[in-house]
């Protein structure tokens, strides 16, 4: 293998796709467009439920795949991370950077909070859990979207510590996949992590076993 | 089922090996309650979704546009990924898809030379290649990170579903398994245990290997990103911890646009594992060179497989089989899969979706018993997310192997199409057809036997026409054909006509029509 040759395996499977669909009429990039927008998109796309069922229907989702779920307001943010911390035992946290400011608080004294500045995977592996905020969350489904920016940070910070506790503002729940990916679309192209309870699996006899690699316990502070 | 893969080109026929496995009982147990979870899962999912069947109209309609614009589509995902960061490769088949795969597994390695070990997210396109195989050669362990998938591993099995691969296995089989393999004589029997050492044996390799290979659920040809979809974490692990990665993917799996997500991710976990949303779903493009310390692998490439796509692509009536996002409802929903279990199909695709796309990615040489792995029952239409209409594509597939059968020397290898064609000998020609029929009324008589009506049955048939008596008995040829009671009334009615004048020829013959008359004097009504 060499250049040239996967360069005419390029050349010869488009050859191949387009003598496969010659039955579809040449179209060119605006017809292709066009084609795409007049696609049936009848499904719900927008909200039904008042902030309050939103709120409820996500905090139910969340505990059916086994989260933790907590309101708080947002200006008692400190507060509560640091009795979630202490109910749970975990002292050496690491953060990404820009929390804080995501927060808009300060986080409470007695922990460790180091700031992932390009932590290694065993560094990583040496911390208790992991803390941050979130960009947006799905109430239907009971999702939680990460993305790499400020607060939220690279991807294995979120992964590799055993758990995860995750602020999420009630300003930023959305009831439906498709409202989330509008608000998406605009970073559709930063690293980004659907996470829907914590780790599990059902590949012995479909029972649903919580956490295998991923963090297995995640707590979602609601902030209202 | 042991070590040897399940390859389509060497795997016997459907019916023969489905036969072997109706045997093992506890296979058959471990099946029917794994699909009925799934299956019960799913349907309370689905339920509450009210605008399931739009969402599915969507899946469909995407999935074909898609297919209607695929070369444009794939360019644009190579323009994006490319720009990204990505380094996309074209593979025409398995054999150059392996090549590219190994080859850039040696060169991950840098100056330190080539790695002995990768880390691998469960793929069923890496497993229709035999990727591992090709690895091993090439003196590089693949480790499968999935739990299924790696206890179908270290079992020296072969996966038997497309999302739930180990599904065959009960827990018990699976502690043999691990106790043997990872060396842990007093492992626990819960689920728990069995998961729990399952993340004490790949943490270690998750931390250290540098180089993973996984497939993709899909390609945003709109960002150049890619989506991979899974339950366990081992996959975000593979996709952000090593410095390379490989991943794998047919050309099917590109997608147009990002927001199209919003109708895939609704359709995918809730038809896969009944879940509203599986607990991970990875979106990334290309390689990340802002973060400190980067966020995910340094090198990122992305192998485009054709493998006989094209050829599917090509033929308009099967082109929907393309459209499938491999969430495995139409293998739980089968009546026969929940029977056979996935191996007898002797392919890594097994079930509905399985007996259409095995023989085409076979180019129809080889697999062609599988599209009558089939009683055309529709379950797996009716769940399929994206409407892809199964038994439609099963019976012009049955066409196209009929045809390719009686076709050609084809025919002397074949004496179901010799004798067929015979048949279709006779009955062309009348002299020849009543001679015939002469000669089966002569023929059947030494097999009948009247029962207590005072009808003849046949029980049993010499040779292939023995698969009819297996299982049903066959009522003697009628004493009278229809054509030669219908002449034998025309000169009846000749007699009667007299009596119509009168107006009681309508009443008359309202009583009289020849289905009454076959069924009394022939029973031919059965």
């Amino acid at each position: 293998m060499g250049v040239d040759a996967t360069a005419s395996s390029r050349e010869e499977v488009l050859r191949r796709i387009r003598s496969a669909i010659r039955d579809t009429p040449a179209s060119d990039v605006v017809a292709i467009h066009a084609e795409w927008e007049a696609l049936p998109r009848i499904y719900k796309q927008n909200a039904s439920l008042d902030r309050e069922a939103k709120l409820a229907m996500l905090e139910d989702r969340l505990r059916d795949y086994d989260a933790n779920v907590q309101r708080a307001k947002l200006c008692e943010i400190g507060m509560t991370i640091g009795k979630i911390l202490a109910d749970r035992g975990k002292r050496r946290m690491v953060v990404p950077a820009g929390l804080v400011e995501a927060l808009g608080q300060s986080l409470p004294a007695g922990f460790v909070f180091a700031v992932d500045e390009g932590m290694t995977s065993a560094e990583l592996d040496g911390f208790e859990g992991v803390l941050t905020a979130s960009t947006l969350a799905i109430a239907e489904t009971g999702t939680i979207v990460l993305q790499n920016v400020p607060g939220q940070g690279r991807r294995a910070p979120t992964l590799i510590p055993d758990y995860h506790l995750c602020i999420v503002r009630a300003a930023d729940v959305v009831e439906t996949v498709p409202e989330a990916m509008v608000h998406l679309q605009a970073t559709a192209s930063l690293a980004t992590t659907f996470v829907s309870g914590p780790s599990a699996t059902a590949d012995i006899e479909m029972t649903r076993i919580k956490g295998v690699h991923g963090p297995r316990f995640l707590d979602v502070i609601l902030a209202t | 089922m042991s070590g040897a893969a399940l390859d389509p080109t060497t795997a016997p026929k459907f019916q023969v090996a489905a036969k072997a496995l109706m045997g093992d009982s506890q296979l058959r147990k471990n099946v029917r309650h794994a699909t009925n979870v799934i299956q019960k899962k799913r349907a309370r999912v689905v339920e509450e979704m009210p605008d399931w069947q739009e969402l599915r109209e969507s899946g469909k309609e995407i999935r074909r546009h898609t297919m209607r614009h695929l070369d444009f589509y794939l360019e644009q995902f190579e323009r994006n990924c490319t720009a990204a960061g990505g380094v996309v490769h074209w593979a025409k088949d398995a054999e150059e898809a392996r090549q590219i795969v190994v080859a850039l597994v040696k060169a991950s390695g840098g100056a330190g030379g080539s790695p002995t070990e990768v880390i691998k997210i469960k793929s069923m396109t890496t497993e229709e290649i035999q990727l591992n195989k090709a690895l091993e050669a090439a003196g590089i362990h693949a480790y499968e990170t999935d739990l299924a998938e790696l206890i179908i591993q270290l079992g020296h099995d072969q996966p038997s579903h497309i999302v739930v691969p180990a599904l065959h296995k009960n827990r018990a089989q699976i502690r043999e398994i691990f106790q043997r393999e990872m060396n842990l004589p007093d492992l626990g029997g819960t689920p728990q245990d069995l998961a729990d050492a399952a993340r004490k044996f790949l943490r270690e390799k998750f931390l250290r290997v540098k180089t993973a290979v996984s497939g993709a659920n899909f390609l945003i040809a709109e960002t150049g990103g890619v989506c991979i979809v899974e339950s366990e974490g081992n996959g975000r692990m593979c996709l952000t911890l090593p410095d390379t990665l490989i991943s794998v993917a047919g050309i099917d799996k590109v997608i147009p646009r990002f927001q199209d997500l919003e109708v895939l991710l609704q359709l995918l976990p809730r038809s896969a594992t009944g879940e509203r949303m599986n607990p991970y779903n990875s979106l990334w493009a290309g390689v990340d060179k802002t973060s400190l310390g980067g966020d995910g692998p340094r090198t990122f490439h992305v192998v485009l497989m054709d493998n006989a796509r094209t050829e599917i692509l090509a033929d308009e009536e099967s082109r929907q089989t393309l459209h499938c996002i491999r969430c495995g409802a139409c293998q739980n929903a089968c009546p026969v899969y929940q029977q056979t279990g996935g191996h007898a199909y002797g392919s890594v695709y097994a079930g509905p979706i399985g007996a259409i796309l095995t023989p085409q990615l076979m180019e129809m040489h080889h697999a062609q018993s599988l599209p009558y792995a089939s009683s055309l029952c529709g379950a797996c239409y009716e769940v399929c997310p994206v409407k892809i209409n199964i038994p439609e594509v099963l019976i012009h597939l049955r066409n196209k192997v009929v045809k390719q059968q009686s076709s050609g020397l084809n025919i002397l290898a074949n004496p179901e199409v010799m004798a067929l064609k015979a048949v279709a000998m006779v009955f062309r020609n009348e002299t020849v057809f009543h001679a015939a029929q002469k000669l089966g009324r002569l023929g059947e008589l030494p097999l009948s036997r009247k029962d207590g009506q005072g009808d003849a049955w046949i029980e049993w048939l010499p040779g292939m026409l023995g698969g009819w008596t297996q299982v049903r008995d066959l009522h003697v040829m009628p004493k009278q054909t229809f054509r030669q009671w219908f002449e034998a009334r025309g000169k009846d009615a000749a007699g009667r006509r007299a009596d119509d004048q009168t107006g009681n020829g309508t009443a008359v013959r309202a009583t009289r029509r020849p289905g009454d008359t076959v069924e009394k004097g022939t029973g031919n009504g059965r």
